[in-house]
Parts: structure tokens; C-alpha cells; sequence
């Protein structure tokens, strides 16, 4: 399996030889084939893997181990001196003390753990790569598009390309490592470099704002890299059992010997994906270059995090440490999806989605079910393609229309209808039946009712509040694209080709992926929970039921056609403007001869979903449940310890 | 008993759904304007009024302000009857909310698609609407899962007892929201059957001739969908128990349609979710001390 | 019969009446007459509307507005004016403001004239556009006007 290896490193030679090549042609082809490659591997990896389960890499190497451990000093020391260059003295102590612990660990091991199986890939893996391989390069060649008009646009922006593109690459290399690792050590290692990455690129314009949010989302991380290396130190010195340092055989283990290390994982996990009270960080990012936001919420960073947690998940069955992480998943959920109908900011709704979205993830991953775990991968899948869908296309509007705001795309649907049609498609793909998102939520409730009374009942009212609020904040966005009040000419020129090719790429991967859903469930999910749980999986949602998602999804495919036959002999008539309109149309004529244009805008209804309030609600309610969860590892402790 | 898709049974039941539901739905809502006729001291319209009324307004003009309207209202028509036709065919019932969902949000679309400040507004009013049932809708189905251990609606209507026993909380909480489901005052928040007029049709003044045929027709597969819920929480046990008691709750509806008057959404919102918390949640909570 | 005269659904407005005809209108739909008996509704919205119902006459305030509303209905429509006043500009006739009966903006098929109707002429004066309504329905059927 060289391919594994080739995945992880081949990156990193792009990135490299990014950091290298000018500005120019030259490099932003370099930047496409790159992509190209990467993508077609991570293809390859299917094909090559298809059917066959789980399959070990032996490195075998002490060098390379011991490389690796180097490599995690110099990052330890770059964070720890670039924090204190900028006087962020926490983030600083809590680098220094994740590696106080982590040498600790390695130098004080009680066991010996052998290098042996340090890369692994099965069908959960394989499904991280696709979305690594094939959106994260998407997004890089949307990004060389994109990064071109930034810098027009923002002049006063020093314009750091290269360094920009090493940073992409470095990521897809580093989350390629976070999916393949077997090896605890290096998956920490992997993850220390995603959150270095994360720290850069949302530091990338370099000013006041833009390093505060980033060492804002470094310190939480770092917080998380303590947990982490706390399973580390856990492992090696307590455990007893030089194997657990491989993934494979500490969740195989089961919650007797897994639990610790399992919720220590799991803490960092939160951290990383963002789940409150730690999600500022997320809705910080968004300060960064979109196809930065696009890349941190759809196939990189936050999913990194649930990969972990879902990972776990097995460990987490019916346990109140699974109980406690599902609940925190819950209360992110709800509250997140809350924020997001007050705000008009249209990255900031797509932060706080993504931020329940992973709750939700979260929540199935903590209940630990076949189910769960089902309904949380699918989740991951769909979430990616929608997700990284609407981030881009959100960027090229902004790019034309000069803001981000949800009230400034009032009838896209006339002025850039190529680019408002798929938007419409990444949002249906998030909360409609029958598309993606709304299956796996179907699944969670199916999920749910299972898992370990009576705490399920009240997951069940978070899903079914939170759905009700999801409905309302997107179903208003759509709303405001389709609204026309008066039909313009489209724009000729919606985006750059690059953007455009990546906007396509992605529509069409929703709608392909809800097509195939079924298969992807079939041959990919289902095997993978048959290996982990070593059992025949249950029938989760039946060939029925599929079967009619896919004739809804035909069904909505096929109802544009009518368009057709609406548009012959219809009287066309302007909106009745009460008696008086104005002569201009979509207005209202006054009285002295003033005419007033109509404004429409959407309810944000701040009273109810104001984001300080209910910020502040989420983070004192989950730092509460991560207190008692933090209880329960300290009162577990003195039983595990060997 | 589970769900299968092409069997007799279900095939039976969409098929008879596709058919008589306007026409059941139609005499349901004729009788309602003969009631409130009646309580008004009036004669009223013949029963088969509303079914007038749509055949009416299909030999009307269509006149749109734009054509894709038209697009956002048969999907919205389609996807009812999809809802119906997977509840009375036995389907998962989470599946028929989504479905269900899904429609309510073409219609919003729809009238959204016109650009009229009336309909936007009507628009908006809807959206709440849908997010104030919908928490209660899902904790009824996830109720009926508890109860009858079946997701599909061909399981819950065997169950062995009727499930409103057990889930008196929750079947109550259905009938709070079944007002807001009917568009009934004082939850006619986004359009109206009476004579409000400050939005003027609200979510349906753009909508003229056929288009309006057809949210109508809509309205009338929703009708018959609505009380069919209802009577999933008493099911084969107590069928006729089951019909009066809908019947009673529909008279109530009438009459509370008559003596209220139209609420803010305000109060529409936070009244639908802590019914939907107290009756609802509780409810499934109390479930696991039986 | 076309189900257009079985579900007349009408659009009132007030030209410059001096609200005696309105009040009369309004009557109509009081459980004494109960207009809702033949399905007619009062809707609020031309569009929905079949029956534009017109009290008072015409000035140079509301031309704008009796155009606009019976610009905004769907066909067959018919045009009913309620009054002296919507017929001829009644008493109102000579007034500087005045330019006439609500006929020289728009065609009006039925003129109920009395100041004010009764709501009985009211009602007779809409079963009688009735007719009309469905002929047109015919005619433009034969014609193919629309749809
Ligand atoms: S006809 Fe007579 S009652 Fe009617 S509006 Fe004119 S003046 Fe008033």
C-alpha cells in the first residue's frame, strides 16, 4: 500500500514546490495538475482498497518514527515562539505543557510499543480521502481563481500566494495522515500540523483582526492538544499495554481499557470540530479568504475532528461518557442552528450550520450505536459536498456583488441564475428530502430512540426543535434568491472558469452522491460498521425507503421540465401593489407625488435567536457537561490505572 | 407488519388517497363553512362549495407575475400528495414529515418567486409556522415509535391499543398545532380563508386562476393527510372512538376559528413551542416510567 | 353552467361613495341576505377576484386605482357599479373633482343604479353579471382568448 504513503507525502511536495514557483501561469497550472493527481489517487485508493476491509502499512522504521517526533518538537516550538512573539501567553503555556506532556510520555513509556501497522486504511478511512482528495483539491483550484481577484479587490492585503498554496497542500497532506494514521503518536502528529495550518490561514491577511481570530482558534486547539496528549501520556505510561498506541487495537480493546483515552481523544475532537463552548473559533475563521472557510468546515480541520470522535464511537456505546459527548452534539446542535436565523451574514450562517451540522455528527457518534455511527458517517459525507458547495459559491457572489450579506442576493436568480441554481442545490442538499443531509437526520432520530434512556427522549426534542429551526433559516435564503422583484439581464461573465469548473464539480457531486447514496451505504459504511461492531449489521434503512428517496429525488429532478409548459400563454401581470403602485412597479405611490420603493428583507428575529444570548447559553450549558464528563474520567481513573 | 412498498394493501390506499381525497377533503372543509355559517347566524354556501371553488378557478386566466411560479406551486401539489400517498400506503412517518416539510417549503418558494411584499410577508409568516409545528410533528411520530415500536404507519395503526393512552399529552399537543396546520384563526397567520386583510391574501395574492387551483387542491389532500395522523393515535383498537373524537376536534376547530382573533407571530412561535415542551416532551419523557 | 357562476368571488371598492352604497354592500354578506349562500366571497385581491364591485364615482384621485384593480383580474371578469354614483356620477355629477360614472374608465357589464341600492337590487345586480360572466367564459372558450 505505497499508495497511502503517496498520498501523504505527494502533497507535500506540491506544497512544497508551492512555496518555491512565482506568481503566474505557471504555478496556478502547477496548482490544477497538482489537484488533478491528488484527486485521481484518492480515486485509485478506492478501487484499490474496494472490498477488501482493513489493511496495515508497516513503516517499521525507528528513523522515521523518531522523524516524527522531531518534526512535532519544531512545530511545538514554532507555535510556542510565534505566540510568544505576539505575546499570547496562554497559547504559549498550554503548547508548552501538550509537550512537556507528549516528551513525558515517550520518555517515561512503561511499555514497549514497536513500530508495526503505523498506517491503516479501511472503508471509513477511504471515505475521509475521497472528501480530502476530491473537494479539498476542488477547493484548491477554486482557490487559484479566487486568490487572484482577492488580492485585486484587497489591495492592501500583502499578497502571500505562495505561502497560501504551501499551507493548502501542507493541509491535504496533513489530513490524509489524520485518516490513515494507525499510530496514535503520529496521528497526533498529523493533527498539531492541521491546527498549525488552520492558525495560518486564517491569519492570512495579516491584519489586527485576522491574527486575533487565528491565535483565538490556536488556543482552543491547543486546549484540545492537551486532551490529546493526555491519551498519549495515558497510554504509554498507565495502560500496561504497548499495543494501545495502535488505533486498531485500542478500540478493539472495548470501553473497559478504551474509555479514558477514547473521551481524551474524543475532548480534543470537540475542539476541533468546533463544537461549543469552543466554537467561536469556527465563526472566527471566517475572517480568512473563502476557500479557506470552504476547506476548514468542509474536508479539512473540523472533520478531522469527528473522524476521531467517530472513530470511537464504538467505544462510546451506551456509556455516560458517549451520553455526555452526545449531549454536548445535542446542545451545539440546537443552539447553533438557533444562531443562525439571526444572522445575515452568509458565511456566518454557513459557520453556525456547520457548527450544528457537526453536532449532530457528534451526537450519533456519542450514542455509539450501529446506527449512530451509520447516520454520522453519511452526515460527514453529505455535509462535505454541500457544505464546501455553498462556501465557494457564496464566494463568487460576494466577488460580484461586493457582499456577503444574505439581504444583498435578493433575486440572484435573475442576475446570476448558473450560480443561484446551485446554490439552491447545496441548500436543499442541507435540510430537504430528499436530499443528503436530511437522510442522515432521519437516520439520527431512527438512531436516537435507541440509545440509552432517558437522555435519548431528550436528544429527540433537540433534533426535533433544532429541525424546525433549520427549515427556517434556509428556507428564507432560498427564499431571497428566488425573489425577483424585477427581472434584470443575468450578468454575462458569473465567475472565473476555475470557480466556475469547482462550482460545477461540487453541484454535481450532491446530486450524485444522494443518487448513490444507497451504494455508498452499501459497499462503504455498512462493511465498515460490520468490522467494527464484528457482526452482521441490522437492516438500518430499509430498500423501501430508499427506494422512494430516490423516486422523490427523480421526481424533483424531473419537475423543472414543467417549467416548460408554464412558460406558453400566461398573462403576464406585475405584483399587485395594493391600488396605487408607483410607476416604477415594486413600489407604492404616495401621496404629493412621492413614490416609495418596497424593501423586502427577511425576519431575523433577534429577540428570540440574538447570537450573544444564546452563545452565551450553549457555552455555560456544555461547559457544565464537560465538567461532569470530566468528573466521570477522574472517578473512572483509579480503576484504570494499571 | 412492515412496510412494503408494492404490496396490495398500500398500493390500495395511495391509490384510494389520490382519488377521494379532495372530495372527502372538500365535503370536510364544506361542512366547516356550513358550521361556521351556522354559529354565524347565517345559511351559509352549499357543502360542495369548495369543490366549486377550485373548478372555478381552473376556468380562470392564469395570470402570473412570473412564469416560474407556476414550477414552485405543482411541486408544492405534487409533494402533498406525495405525503398522503406514503402516509395511507403504510410508509415511514418520518419520511411523510419530510416530505410534508418539503412541500410547505415550495409553496413558501413559491411565493417568495413572486416578489410581492404581500406574499413575502405571507412567506415569512409561513416559515414560522413551519418551524413551530414541525419540533411537535417529529416528538408525535418518535411517540408513536415508542408506543408501537414501528416507524411505519402501517405498524403504528395495529398497535394493539389505541397509542392516545398512552400519549394523551402529545395527541393534545397535535390537536394545538392542528389550528396552525388548518390555518385556522387565530393562527391564520400567513393567508386566511376570512377577510383579513392588512396582508391581503398574504402568501397567496399573487396567485391567480390555476395556480390558486392548486394550493387549493393542496390544501385539500393536506386536510384529509392531517386527520388521518390524528387517527394513527387510536388505529385499529378503537376506529370508531377514533372518528368521533377527530370529529369533536374538528367542531372545536371551527369553533375556535369563530371566537378568536388572529394572533402576532410572536406569540404564535413561543405558544406552539412550550405546548410542543410541556405536552410533548414531557409526555415522551413519561413514557419510560410506564 | 360554468362553475364561475357557482363561485363568484368579488372585489369591492369605494371610488368616491358617500359610503351609503359601501354599507349597503357590506349588508349583503350579514346573515339577513348571506351572499355566501351562492358562494360569493368579499375577497380583498383582485386576482382572486371575478366580480369588481364599484361604489361611487369617479375622480382624479381613484382613476389610477379602479384601472389597476381591474388591470390585476384574471379573465372572465365582469365589472359591476353599485349606485347612482358609479352609474352616472349621481349627485356628485357636477363636482370639480368628478369626471363621471365609473363606465368611462372601464366597460361595466351590470349598473345597479338607487341612491342607495338595496342590497336586493345589489344581489340581483350580481346574479345578473352572473350571466354575463358565463358568457363571456363561453365566448372566450369558443374563442380561445385565453389560457
Ligand atoms: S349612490 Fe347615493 S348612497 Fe350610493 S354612493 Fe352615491 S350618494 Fe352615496
Amino acid at each position: 500500500m505505497d499508495l497511502l504513503i503517496f498520498l501523504i507525502l505527494f502533497p507535500l511536495i506540491a506544497a512544497i514546490l508551492m512555496l518555491l514557483l512565482p506568481n503566474g501561469e505557471i504555478r496556478d497550472a502547477i496548482v490544477k495538475i497538482a489537484a488533478l493527481i491528488i484527486a485521481v489517487s484518492s480515486v485509485y485508493l478506492f478501487i484499490e482498497t474496494f472490498g477488501k476491509g482493513i489493511s496495515y502499512v508497516t513503516i517499521g522504521s525507528e528513523t522515521v518514527g523518531m522523524a516524527i517526533l522531531l518534526c512535532e518538537l519544531v512545530v511545538a516550538i514554532f507555535i510556542i515562539a510565534i505566540s510568544l512573539k505576539f505575546r499570547k501567553y496562554i497559547v504559549a503555556a498550554l503548547a508548552i505543557v501538550q509537550t512537556a506532556i507528549l516528551v513525558y510520555a515517550e520518555e517515561f513509556a512503561s511499555v514497549e510499543t514497536g513500530f508495526l501497522n503505523e498506517l491503516f486504511v479501511d472503508e471509513f478511512s477511504v471515505i475521509m480521502a475521497l472528501i480530502i482528495g476530491i473537494i479539498g483539491s476542488l477547493i484548491c483550484v477554486y482557490s487559484v481563481g479566487y486568490m487572484k481577484g482577492y488580492h485585486e479587490k484587497h489591495a492592501d492585503v500583502k499578497d502571500n500566494r505562495k505561502l497560501f498554496f504551501f499551507v493548502m497542500f501542507l493541509f491535504l497532506s496533513a489530513m490524509f495522515g489524520v485518516v490513515f494514521s494507525n499510530h496514535i503518536v503520529w496521528l497526533f502528529f498529523f493533527w498539531e500540523i492541521t491546527t498549525l495550518c488552520s492558525f495560518l490561514l486564517i491569519g492570512y491577511a495579516m491584519d489586527e483582526i485576522a491574527w486575533k481570530n487565528a491565535f483565538w482558534a490556536l488556543l482552543l486547539n491547543t486546549i484540545g492538544g492537551v486532551g490529546f496528549s493526555g491519551a498519549i501520556l495515558f497510554i504509554l505510561v498507565y495502560s500496561g499495554n504497548g499495543d494501545f498506541i495502535y488505533l486498531n487495537n485500542l478500540i478493539a480493546a472495548g470501553p473497559v481499557f478504551a474509555m479514558i483515552p477514547a473521551a481524551l481523544i474524543a475532548f480534543a475532537g470537540l475542539t476541533k470540530s468546533a463544537q461549543m463552548p469552543f466554537s467561536s473559533w469556527l465563526v472566527g475563521a471566517m475572517v480568512a479568504p473563502t476557500p479557506v472557510s470552504a476547506l476548514l468546515h468542509s474536508s479539512t480541520m473540523v472533520k478531522a475532528g469527528v473522524y476521531v470522535i467517530v472513530r470511537f464511537a464504538p467505544i462510546f456505546e451506551l456509556s455516560y461518557i458517549g451520553v455526555l459527548i452526545s449531549l454536548v452534539g445535542g446542545v451545539t446542535f440546537l443552539l447553533a442552528s438557533a444562531i443562525a436565523i439571526g444572522q445575515s451574514n452568509a458565511k456566518k450562517v454557513l459557520a453556525y450550520s456547520t457548527i450544528a451540522n457537526l453536532g449532530l455528527v457528534v451526537a450519533c457518534a456519542g450514542i455509539g450505536t450501529q446506527e449512530a455511527v451509520w447516520a454520522a458517517i453519511l452526515l460527514i459525507i453529505f455535509h462535505a459536498v454541500a457544505k464546501s458547495l455553498l462556501f465557494l459559491a457564496v464566494g463568487s457572489v460576494e466577488h460580484q456583488k461586493k457582499s456577503r450579506d444574505i439581504e444583498d442576493m435578493s433575486g440572484l436568480i435573475s442576475t446570476m441564475p448558473k450560480v443561484a441554481v446551485m446554490m439552491l442545490i447545496g441548500i436543499a442538499g442541507m435540510f430537504l428530502a430528499p436530499f443528503g443531509m436530511l437522510i442522515s437526520k432521519w437516520a439520527t432520530i431512527h438512531a436516537f430512540v435507541n440509545a440509552l434512556p432517558p437522555f435519548g427522549m431528550l436528544l429527540i426534542a433537540m433534533i426535533a426543535y433544532g429541525s424546525g429551526i433549520t427549515v427556517f433559516f434556509w428556507a428564507k435564503w432560498m427564499g431571497k434568491l428566488i425573489e425577483v422583484k424585477k427581472k434584470s439581464s443575468p450578468l454575462k461573465k458569473e465567475a472565473t472558469s476555475p470557480e466556475m469548473f469547482t462550482l460545477y464539480c461540487l453541484t454535481g457531486l450532491t446530486v450524485i452522491t444522494c443518487l448513490l447514496f444507497p451504494l455508498i451505504s452499501g459497499f462503504m459504511i455498512e462493511p465498515y460498521i460490520v468490522e467494527v461492531y464484528n457482526g452482521t449489521v441490522s437492516q438500518l434503512l430499509s430498500l423501501n425507503n430508499m427506494l422512494i428517496m430516490l423516486m422523490m429525488l427523480v421526481l424533483i429532478l424531473l419537475l423543472p421540465l414543467s417549467l416548460g409548459h408554464f412558460s406558453k400563454g400566461r398573462t403576464v401581470v406585475g405584483q399587485y401593489m395594493g391600488a396605487r403602485p408607483g410607476v416604477s412597479g415594486v413600489s407604492f405611490a404616495g401621496s404629493m407625488g412621492v413614490t416609495k420603493e418596497v424593501e423586502l428583507s427577511n425576519y431575523y428575529m433577534e429577540e428570540f435567536f440574538g447570537e450573544e444570548k444564546l452563545s452565551k447559553t450553549g457555552v455555560i450549558l456544555t461547559i457544565i457537561l464537560l465538567i461532569v464528563f470530566a468528573a466521570v474520567i477522574i472517578l473512572n481513573l483509579p480503576g484504570m490505572v494499571m | 407488519m412492515t412496510f412494503e412498498f408494492f404490496t396490495n394493501s398500500s398500493f390500495i390506499g395511495a391509490v384510494l388517497f389520490i382519488l377521494f381525497a379532495p372530495l372527502i377533503g372538500g365535503i370536510v372543509m364544506g361542512i366547516d363553512r356550513k358550521i361556521t355559517a351556522r354559529m354565524q347566524g347565517r345559511v351559509g354556501p352549499p357543502v360542495l362549495q369548495p369543490i366549486y371553488d377550485i373548478l372555478k378557478l381552473f376556468e380562470k386566466e392564469n395570470m402570473v407575475v412570473y412564469e416560474s411560479q407556476n414550477f414552485w406551486i405543482l411541486s408544492y401539489l405534487i409533494f402533498i400528495v406525495v405525503t398522503g400517498v406514503l402516509f395511507f400506503a403504510g410508509s415511514d412517518i418520518l419520511l411523510v414529515i419530510f416530505a410534508l416539510t418539503l412541500a410547505h417549503v415550495f409553496l413558501i418558494l413559491g411565493a417568495y418567486s413572486t416578489g410581492s411584499p404581500y406574499a413575502h410577508v405571507g412567506a415569512e409568516r409561513e416559515l414560522i409556522q413551519l418551524m413551530a409545528v414541525e419540533p411537535m410533528i417529529i416528538i408525535a411520530a418518535v411517540g408513536l415509535y415508542q408506543v408501537t415500536n414501528s416507524f411505519d404507519t402501517a405498524g403504528i395503526i395495529q398497535s394493539t391499543f389505541a397509542p392516545v393512552i398512552v400519549l394523551p399529552g402529545i395527541f393534545l399537543g397535535m390537536v394545538y398545532i392542528l389550528t396552525m396546520k388548518l390555518r385556522k384563526s387565530p393562527f391564520d397567520l400567513s393567508t386566511s380563508h376570512h377577510a383579513h386583510q392588512e396582508l391581503v391574501k398574504g402568501l397567496t395574492t399573487e396567485f391567480s386562476g390555476s395556480t390558486l387551483g392548486m394550493t387549493e387542491i393542496a390544501h385539500l389532500y393536506e386536510l384529509v393527510f392531517l386527520l388521518g395522523f390524528l387517527f394513527l393515535f387510536f388505529g385499529t383498537a378503537a376506529p370508531l372512538i377514533g372518528i368521533a373524537v377527530i370529529l369533536i376536534v374538528y367542531f372545536l376547530e371551527v369553533f375556535v376559528d369563530n371566537a378568536t382573533s388572529r394572533v402576532k407571530w410572536q406569540f404564535a412561535l413561543k405558544s406552539c413551542w412550550i405546548v410542543t415542551a410541556v405536552l410533548g416532551v414531557l409526555n415522551l419523557l413519561a413514557l419510560y416510567l410506564i | 353552467m360554468s362553475y364561475l357562476t357557482k363561485s363568484p368571488w368579488i372585489i369591492h371598492y369605494d371610488a368616491s361613495s358617500c359610503n351609503g352604497c359601501d354599507i349597503e354592500v357590506l349588508a349583503c354578506l350579514t346573515p339577513l341576505y348571506d351572499v355566501e349562500r351562492f358562494g360569493i366571497i368579499n375577497t380583498g385581491n383582485p386576482k382572486h377576484a371575478d366580480i369588481f364591485v364599484v361604489t361611487g364615482s369617479v375622480n382624479e384621485q381613484n382613476k389610477e386605482v379602479i384601472k389597476n384593480i381591474y388591470n390585476q383580474m384574471p379573465k372572465p371578469n365582469v365589472v359591476v357599479g353599485v349606485g347612482i354614483c358609479a352609474c352616472s356620477g349621481g349627485v356628485f355629477r357636477e363636482c370639480y373633482n368628478v369626471s363621471g360614472g365609473v363606465g368611462e374608465l372601464i366597460p361595466v357589464d351590470v349598473y345597479v343604479p338607487g341612491c342607495a341600492a338595496r342590497p336586493e337590487q345589489i344581489i340581483d345586480g350580481i346574479v345578473k353579471a352572473l350571466g354575463i360572466l358565463d358568457k363571456k367564459y363561453k365566448d372566450s372558450k369558443k374563442g380561445g382568448d385565453f389560457k
